[in-house]
């Protein structure tokens, strides 16, 4: 099973460093996570919460009507939890626009090749794994 | 040299006025001799976004906690840690951080099982220092390398272990004891293993301890994060819950770090003499094998 390129990158970028870099790298996602687009802004309860997350984090998929059904995500999450911030931004810059089938191939624990554990803490760690399978589950129904 | 207590008329209600200090006190002593700043926080790269000048960070689940064992570090550890961060055995500590202090009260607690003198908590965290517009920064201080002594720890007084909590069980039925059960009400009853919008902590029952009575933590703060008063303190914990400062008491969470809070509330602002924190708390008893849990917001007994 192989990773979406971009996802395959980031996993290279993060273990390629040492615990201290894998945290800063953490860091400089969190303040890439794109802005939630204007059409979400009225329209909060229509996203998910992913309750696994340590802060309120919402997140909302969308799967292209043509062709490979290309997904695109969208999060939520507030500033002053920079670490889920950081793992939602390694999903949209990992996931979004690969086709509906390469998101559900990803291994369910992907996660574990970035080498956080040590930096973050594993249990911090179940926050990231709680989205890719929240987000699954919405590709799966949006493709049923 | 300890500093000078925070005379704050709302602080000196609590029967531990000098374990807590105000935002003010903090703007007027940083960068005194003697005082070090530490932000704890449940988001480990909260701090890299901004700090309190010249705070250092100390991060409960990587650096307190054994790498290895469910345990804390071990004194030489801990001397390290705490040396590095330009701390000696007779500075004054100021903790603060996310979330209501939880995690800073979680590391105040850990470094009082290394009885370290001086720790106080900033009352209302890390928001309410951000909410006053008071200063931050991201620039990292570089503290000089001090030597903290190897000290062991003392697990008796503030701390239980699961067997502790089965021998505390006959005397909470008889009226001897009591635990206090901080978590949310749907996690003291069973429905839910963990708090809303935290993440699951692998416990395979969900329920409570015999005997323990349901008090959130958060009903000890105020909206600001802040400690409520003495008086609605006392309203809490010993009108409504009964609880009188000589009782043996036990409180407990899911993994130990609101307990803290309550821990901290009990001990230094209530002045209760036995307060212990069982930090191996629900992810610990809710999957032992053999102990009684009790299912339903009745208390029940053992």
């Amino acid at each position: 099973m192989t990773l979406p390129p971009q996802l395959a990158e980031l996993v290279d970028d993060f273990s390629a460093v040492g615990p201290k870099d894998r945290l800063q790298m953490l860091l400089e996602l969190s303040r890439e996570l794109p802005d939630l687009p204007e059409r979400f802004a009225d329209r909060a309860d229509s996203m998910e919460q992913v309750h696994e997350c340590q802060s309120p984090l919402f997140l909302a998929v969308e799967v292209e009507e043509g062709g490979e059904r290309p997904v695109h995500l969208f999060f939520s999450a507030p500033p002053e939890a920079p670490t889920t911030r950081g793992f939602a931004s390694i999903m949209v810059t990992g996931l979004d626009g690969e086709p509906a089938q390469a998101v559900l191939d990803v291994p369910d624990d992907f996660y574990t090749d970035l080498g956080l554990g040590e930096a973050v803490s594993p249990l911090r760690l179940r926050g990231i794994s709680a989205m890719l399978a929240r987000i699954k589950n919405q590709v799966r129904a949006a493709t049923a | 040299m300890a500093l000078p207590n925070d005379t704050d008329p709302k602080l000196a209600e609590y029967a531990h006025p000098e374990r807590l200090v105000t935002t003010a006190w903090l703007a007027d002593n940083l960068g005194s001799d003697g005082l070090a700043v530490v932000e704890s926080d449940e988001d480990v790269l909260l701090y890299e976004t901004g700090h309190i000048p010249g705070a250092v960070k100390v991060d409960w689940h990587t650096e307190l906690n054994d790498p290895v064992t469910r345990d804390y570090v071990d004194g030489a550890r801990f001397a390290q840690i705490m040396g590095e961060r330009g701390i000696t055995r007779d500075t004054t500590i100021v903790v603060y951080g996310d979330k209501n202090n939880w995690w800073a009260a979680y590391a105040l607690w850990v470094f009082s099982l290394f009885g370290h003198e001086d720790v106080r908590l900033l009352d209302g965290g890390r928001a309410k220092w951000a909410d006053e517009g008071r200063e931050m920064t991201t620039d990292a201080p570089k503290p000089e390398q001090v030597d903290y002594p190897v000290i062991e720890r003392d697990d008796s007084r503030i701390r239980a272990f699961k067997d502790d909590v089965v021998a505390h069980l006959g005397l909470v039925s008889s009226g001897k004891g009591a635990m206090v059960d901080v978590r949310s009400p749907q996690e003291y009853s069973g429905e839910k293993l963990h708090m809303p919008d935290y993440p699951q902590e692998g416990a395979v029952r969900g329920g409570h301890i015999p005997g323990a009575a349901s008090v959130p933590w958060a009903r000890a703060a105020a909206e600001d994060a802040t400690f409520k008063s003495r008086a609605d303190l006392e309203a809490i914990y010993q009108t409504e819950q009964g609880l009188t400062p000589s009782d043996d008491v036990v409180a407990y969470c899911r993994i130990g770090e609101r307990s803290s809070h309550t821990w901290f509330v009990l001990t230094h602002l209530l002045g209760f003499d036995t307060v212990r924190n069982y930090d191996g708390s629900w992810t610990e008893w809710g999957n032992a094998v053999r102990v009684p849990i009790v299912q339903g917001s009745e208390r029940g007994s053992a």
